[in-house]
């Protein structure tokens, strides 16, 4: 065992850990919160207003609209991260200026995330009686106030553990926008593990995703159950 | 005063239409505890919420106070529906709000300050009994108290009328009793117009004036709630004054049988049976009672049965006439 402390393969692990995961691990936060951010912005909007919109219970809605907008959603959801990358090589040289690099995975983490989040919100949202809209509407509340006074806050907590849910995946996806030179530990783990068979290094990757999954995923099940006053016990 | 005209509504579904109402006319007073009674599927939810336009009438006119509420703009009803406010059977309190909150909450919508929300909000609070709740979230009562804090809810515009969707049929019977009187309370102190709609007779007997009796989309009997209880005529109403079958059940050969119906007569100091055996020397039989109290207030019925020929009956029948708030009628074998 004493051996492989000293070995190549684990002085050279050390070495890319000290030198390179600092800066990988901040890109693969930063990417995923910047590209969550962004998908939230886009897929909120959507999933009020799908079911905001559905048989006109809030806000009229023309129904082809409604039939566009799930008709997008099944489609982007359809297509896997890998191929929808490269897909949007165009839109993103559009917006970024180029189609490789760390700022330019946002691009594709954010179209392929925005749909996710709109069938999330929608189905956070759908958790809310009815009757409490209708509540509402029996006091004059107008659908701008329902949105905003009623549907939003009173899924709260449900709209949390779900956005937990969907960074959780976006960082799994920033992993896999390594292949088109996007930065951060799915870089590490397919340049060093794919690339030059140094699985140590790529095991070393893995295991800082998961830590960050836990991070992410404990904060959020621990905010969202803070937020919940359904719960008896809590205050 | 509140006109329904003509009203019906009629659903479009898969299956074709339903017609949940038809051709409603009912004239509710102001300063009234109107009952609607009916059986689950009669339409009386449709009908409590065609009032405030939740639901829209297919045909037909809705006029609260002269103003025709089908005609109204979307804003001029959204400020019409602070005047007719609503409590439902599930409470159906925001549930991520404390009381204070859901109290404030129609005032926030209105567009009222909030200190002055908060403070009419703590008032209403006070008088539902909930004084010490404010900060409690809705998930730490129990059903009677949500319900009160819906009712508080309901009552922070100041408006003109309430509507109560089952609003009792959720909870206990004694529950169900602290709510009616709250309601009768508040409605003896405000003075606003109450329409209560129920499926459970106990209800109407207990807080309502006037009662409407819906039985599959049509009002088949209405009027006073003594009245249409002493004789109902129709067969949906019978099945609710007596769900047991009085008429198969009770009648004794050769009496004759009266109703004695009461509609909140003073009943703590005068046994009234006793009182008209001793009175008048009739000894009368009861066959059924389903009398109940709030208060020091009797509502509810007694069938009577009076041996002794008509000479007796006529006698049984005068005196307890003369009593207030009883009314009598004489029950036909043949009815």
């Amino acid at each position: 065992m004493s051996n492989f402390f000293q070995s190549e393969t684990f002085i050279n692990a050390v070495e890319v850990l000290k030198e390179q995961f600092p800066l990988a691990i901040w890109e693969t936060v930063y990417v995923t919160v910047l590209s969550t951010f962004f998908a939230i912005v886009l897929g909120l909007p959507l999933g009020i207003l799908i079911v905001a919109g559905e048989n006109g219970r809030i806000i009229r809605v023309p129904k082809v609209i409604l039939k566009i907008i799930d008709l997008i959603i099944n489609l982007l959801r359809s297509i896997p991260f890998l191929i929808l990358m490269i897909m949007v090589f165009p839109l993103t040289r559009l917006i970024v200026g180029t189609a490789v690099g760390t700022v330019a995975s946002i691009v594709p983490l954010v179209i392929a995330a925005f749909p996710f989040v709109a069938r999330l919100v929608e189905s956070s949202l759908r958790e809310i009686n009815p009757s409490i809209i209708e509540t509402a509407q029996s006091m004059g509340a107008s659908p701008f106030q329902i949105i905003t006074k009623v549907l939003l806050p009173e899924s709260v907590p449900s709209l949390i553990s779900n956005a937990t849910i969907a960074i959780t995946t976006i960082l799994g996806y920033t992993a896999m926008s390594g292949v088109i030179g996007g930065g951060g530990l799915g870089k590490i783990a397919i340049n060093y593990g794919y690339y030059r068979y140094q699985y140590l290094i790529m095991t070393l990757a893995a295991v800082f995703l998961i830590i960050l999954v836990q991070i992410f995923q404990s904060v959020g099940t621990r905010l969202a159950a803070k937020c919940d006053k359904r719960l008896k016990n809590g205050k | 005063m509140i006109e329904i005209q003509n009203l019906s509504k009629t659903f479009t579904t898969s299956d074709g239409n339903v017609e949940a109402l038809k051709n409603i006319s009912l004239t509710i007073n102001d300063g009234d505890i109107y009952g609607i009674i009916g059986m689950s599927g009669a339409g009386k939810s449709t009908l409590v919420r065609c009032i405030n336009m939740l639901e829209r009438p297919t045909e037909g006119r809705v006029v609260i106070d002269g103003r025709d509420m089908g005609a109204l703009s979307q804003s001029e009803l959204r400020r019409e529906r602070r005047n007719i406010t609503m409590i439902f059977q599930g409470f159906n309190l925001l549930m991520q709000k404390n009381c204070l909150k859901n109290v404030c909450f129609p005032l926030e919508l209105a567009g009222v300050k909030k200190a002055e929300a908060v403070k009419r909000a703590k008032e209403l609070l006070e008088i539902v009994g909930l004084g010490d709740k404010l900060k409690a979230y809705p998930a730490q009562l129990s059903g009677g108290q949500q319900q009160r804090v819906a009712i508080a809810r309901a009552l922070t515009t100041h408006p003109k009328i309430l509507l109560c969707d089952e609003a009792t049929s959720a909870l206990d019977p004694q529950t169900t009793q602290s709510i009616l009187s709250l309601i009768r309370d508040i409605h003896d102190k405000l003075g606003i117009t109450v329409i209560v709609i129920t499926h459970q007779m106990s209800v109407v007997e207990q807080i309502c004036s006037h009662v409407a009796i819906l039985d599959n989309g049509e009002v088949v009997e209405e009027g006073l709630v003594s009245e249409v209880f002493a004789a109902p005529k129709s067969k949906a109403a019978r099945h609710l004054v007596f769900p047991e079958g009085y008429e198969q059940g009770t009648q004794i050969s050769g009496d004759n049988v009266i109703r004695v119906v009461f509609n909140g007569a003073k009943a703590t100091n005068t046994p009234l049976i006793a009182q008209m055996a001793i009175d008048e020397g009739i000894t009368a039989s009861i066959l059924s009672a389903s009398t109940k109290g709030i208060g020091d207030k009797a509502y509810g019925n007694i069938i009577l049965g009076i041996p002794g020929g008509e000479n007796e009956l006529a006698r049984a029948m005068k005196y307890l006439k003369a009593m207030p708030d009883i009314f009598v009628e004489e029950v036909k074998n043949d009815e």
